[in-house]
């Protein structure tokens, strides 16, 4: 977190979470939330943002001066995605012929989105085997050709993707520099920088980053505008979606990084709160629950392929199971089976739900009829049969608590840390959990968990035992983790190994083992001047 | 031309029937079912020919890979390789094969031959050599029968092909290795030569319909609300052995295999039992609190317990709630000489087979 200095109040932060429905934003010095605000998120990104810094400077005054970073998380990339709007046309070149042919970039991508990036599509020769050797040498005059017709077409964006590149990267920097050198105004996406071993999925997340990298310029400068207006000179950070932060300038080459970054912020906000390293995070808004894990404070990884706007992807993402349960879902009493949910009132509870003289019976006016909440005219709710209401309540928490044990890692019970607005509908206690904790500011977790939020760096390769030692072959991946954190902005004193995964590659008789090291240190922040 | 013809809409639902028969293994078909699709949508659909109705003087090989997975998803396939392997197999006897065959369902391999076949426009036999998935060449029901695998054939995505005669299919399952890994660790595969009446004799008739049938019937009981896992667990004439939550996966690689096992806690009517389930690449031994209630090479078959979506070694995971299916074999791996090849003991344990009925009989269907 933050490096106190050796004089003087620590720096302040400011933490702001820009949602699909709200924008919410924190002001903190240390561990201490001074201010908090949740406003309406505008069309207009820099309006938000400012509105947001108002809010807080409203709640308590601070002076633009004092402010010695400023951390965003923001939903813009992925509604671009899902949309299939306001990206650009994009080339997806692939370097690995003769190899891949036989499945093209972008396969089974849905029509508006391929349509929206324009089917650029090259394959070129290049790319290298799990122990480095070439595919094939890589044809710059092949490459060369590629560059001219990008440049002909008047293509914004380019996404390089070579075989194997989490082993070797080379195809895939020399392309980029004769793009450089070639067409300067051309941005370009490389797969390493990007994604893990698993070429499609890989190769996806780098052509949605390279066509979000316009969006991102816009974006990232509209943030910018917002904050150097309010006159915060600090610098000004993103966060990404395994809970760490990037920097604006990578943030604009790497706009992917943020997809899902909402609710890892949430979940590293509520074990902020609660002081948490290793629990069950729930966070039940008003129609769906999502529940994670976080292991070391961090949110446990999903491990298989995660579709982002009907995209197959294996970026770094939270594993979250969800299901249609929320405050404002739907109560059905029926003859035989009480059902709760999927359907939900959604955020018209207020007219809806019984308690706030609405027809409709909600799982809210089941928790103030059972004592859980005190939410709009209890009266309203006082004639509900008692046994439906019990029953209802069981329903709900007996589902929850499915939901946290599949997020569990192990037989352990764990701590629960309930946040979001619908968490009303628990009581004190669930089963399988070692206790549950409700922070303060559970409605702000998302805008502290980017407030508190850490750098990071990675390593994912697959390498071979016959010439070295296992440890040593870790040993490199986790200096060369700990190298990345440092480069991205953390103090080294800080930096620790928060991961390492080890995975033997199965059906051959060779030492072959995947390896993945993750590091995480503190952001080195300068003391307020 | 007596097949049918099967169309790329269709493999969504055989691969997601493979990897049932698969066991666990195989690893994810994916890369084979969009290999497979685009085959077909440029050269047409397959025609998948009857077991039965292929005749004596039919020439056949199958068509699929080797190697590892984990580089399968990243060295993708061109496809010519396979097509390459095939070939490459048809000059060595200097004779045309007249169909290809599959030599496994599960993974990738299932759905291998279609691209072959397509590519070809060769017919394709409803059927595959195991009825199943194993991890060795030499675990085949052809085998059984005397069948050598070689001449074999191997086809990488640079143009080199080898093909490889042995002196016995251990033999072939060690060299044929060593030349997948210097082909970087995949290499398509062309194996198992036999004519018409070998192929009748050999092979387990129907297997690809299988799949198909098995993948639709998941998703139509899913779209019924009906209990999807009871479901195939019946298609198969199989007993359902156990519904539980995985509490524990441990693995370990030994000798270049993924070895490992599961334990899962009872949910429901088995509540308070608990199931172990090994695996080596496909799942081997379940045993229920302390007794075995199903063993190689009977299917030993994990779904989730929800969707009855197949869950591969690979993906098991602490916390999956799953459905345990026990399915006979093919009553050929019963045979002394299947059971040499593919019983208990070939995978290390001290105990002979006894089928799944026999051992599960008590377990109510």
């Amino acid at each position: 977190m933050v490096e106190a200095g050796a004089a003087g109040p620590a720096p302040l932060r400011i933490g702001v979470d820009v949602g699909g429905t709200n924008t919410d934003a924190v002001l903190m010095r240390d561990r201490a939330v001074l201010a908090a605000h949740k406003t309406p998120t505008t069309p207009d990104v820099t309006l938000g943002i400012v509105t947001a810094l108002r809010g807080l400077a409203a709640v308590e005054a601070f002076g633009p001066h004092e402010v010695a970073a400023v951390m965003i998380g923001t939903t813009h990339f992925t509604n671009a995605v899902v949309e299939a709007r306001r990206l650009t046309p994009t080339a997806a070149i692939r370097l690995g012929l003769p190899a891949t042919s036989g499945i093209p970039p972008m396969t089974e991508w849905p029509e508006p989105l391929r349509r929206t990036l324009g089917e650029h599509i090259y394959l070129c020769r290049g790319g290298c085997e799990f122990d480095g050797r070439p595919i094939a040498p890589l044809d710059e005059a092949e490459v060369q050709r590629v560059v001219a017709d990008v440049v002909r077409l008047g293509i914004p964006a380019v996404a390089i993707t070579s075989v194997f590149a989490p082993v070797s990267a080379a195809d895939e920097q020399r392309c980029a520099e004769l793009f450089a050198a070639a067409a300067p105004g051309v941005s370009v996406s490389c797969s390493h920088e990007i994604g893990r071993v698993g070429l499609l999925e890989r190769e996806n997340a780098t052509i949605l980053n390279a066509s979000a990298r316009q969006l991102a310029g816009q974006i990232t400068d509209a943030l910018e505008r917002a904050v150097r207006g309010f006159g915060i000179t600090a610098p000004l950070y993103i966060s990404q979606n395994d809970g760490t932060l990037m920097g604006v300038e990578t943030c604009r080459r790497y706009p992917i990084a943020t997809f899902s970054s909402g609710p890892t912020n949430s979940m590293r906000g509520a074990a902020f709160l609660s002081g948490e390293r290793d629990c069950a995070v729930v966070d039940i808004g008003g129609t769906t629950t999502d529940v994670g894990a976080l292991v070391h404070g961090f949110p446990r990884e999903a491990s298989l392929a995660v579709t982002v706007g009907g995209v197959r992807t294996n970026f770094r993402m939270p594993d979250l199971v969800s299901i249609g349960l929320g405050g404002g879902s739907v109560v059905h009493p029926g003859p035989q089976a009480l059902r709760i949910g999927p359907e939900s009132v959604g955020y018209e509870l207020e007219p809806r739900a019984r308690v706030f003289g609405g027809p409709t019976l909600t799982a809210t006016d089941l928790a103030v009829a059972g004592g859980l909440a005190v939410v709009g005219d209890p009266a309203r709710v006082a004639g509900l049969e008692p046994a439906l209401v019990a029953a209802g309540l069981q329903l709900i928490e007996a589902r929850v608590s499915e939901l946290v044990d599949r997020a569990r890692t192990g037989p352990e019970p764990l701590p629960v840390v309930l946040v979001g607005g619908g968490s009303v509908l628990l009581g004190q206690a669930l089963p399988g959990a070692s206790r549950v904790v409700r922070p303060a500011h559970y409605a702000v977790a998302n805008a502290i968990g980017a407030a508190i939020a850490q750098v990071g760096g990675e390593v994912d390769r697959i390498v071979s035992l016959a010439a070295r030692t296992r440890e040593a072959a870790l040993d490199e991946a986790r200096r060369e983790a700990a190298a990345r954190a440092v480069a991205a902005g953390a103090t080294a004193a800080s930096v620790e190994i928060v991961e390492v995964e080890e995975v033997p590659l199965a059906y051959l008789p060779g030492n072959a083992v995947r390896i993945r090291v993750r590091a995480v240190g503190d952001l080195t922040l300068a003391q307020a001047p | 031309m007596t097949g049918r013809r099967v169309g790329a809409d269709a493999l969504r639902d055989v691969a997601r029937g493979a990897a049932i028969l698969g066991t666990g293994g195989g690893g994810n078909p994916t890369i084979g079912r969009l290999l497979a699709e685009r085959a077909i949508r440029e050269h047409g659909p397959v025609e998948l020919v009857p077991l039965g109705e292929v005749p004596d003087d039919a020439l056949a090989a199958d068509a699929g890979g080797m190697g590892a997975p984990t580089v399968g998803v990243e060295k993708l396939a061109s496809g010519d390789e396979h097509v390459h392997a095939f070939r490459a197999l048809e000059g060595h006897l200097g004779r045309r094969l007249t169909h290809v065959v599959c030599g496994e369902v599960g993974g990738s391999n299932s759905l291998l031959p279609f691209v072959v076949a397509a590519h070809l426009g060769r017919p394709l036999v409803d059927a595959d050599a195991m009825g199943r998935a194993f991890p060795e060449l030499q675990m085949s029901i052809p085998a059984i029968y005397g069948v050598r695998a070689t001449p074999l054939a191997l086809a990488d995505q640079q143009g080199n092909t080898v093909v490889l005669t042995a002196a016995d299919n251990r033999w072939t399952e060690r060299i044929a290795r060593a030349i997948t890994i210097e082909m970087g660790c995949t290499a398509a595969l062309s194996s198992y030569v036999m004519d018409g009446r070998q192929l009748r004799q050999t092979m387990v008739a129907g297997t690809l319909s299988l799949c198909q049938e098995l993948g639709q019937l998941v998703v139509a009981s899913r779209a019924r609300h009906q209990d999807a896992c009871q479901r195939v667990a019946d298609r198969l004439g199989g007993h359902r052995l156990f519904d539980g939550r995985v509490v524990d996966v441990g693995r370990r690689t030994e000798t270049g295999f993924a070895r490992g096992h599961a334990a899962l806690d009872g949910l429901d009517r088995w509540s308070g039992s608990r199931l172990r389930v090994d695996f080596q690449n496909e799942h081997l031994v379940a045993v229920r609190d302390g007794e075995v209630v199903a063993a190689v090479p009977d299917l030993i078959i994990i779904l989730d317990r929800e969707t009855a979506e197949p869950i591969t070694t690979e993906e098991l995971r602490y916390g999956s709630r799953v459905t345990v299916i026990g399915a006979p074999c093919d009553p050929r791996w019963r045979s002394a000489g299947g059971l040499e090849l593919v019983g208990p003991r070939v995978f290390g344990y001290d105990f002979d087979y006894v089928p799944v009925e026999a051992l599960a009989g008590g377990t109510a269907r």
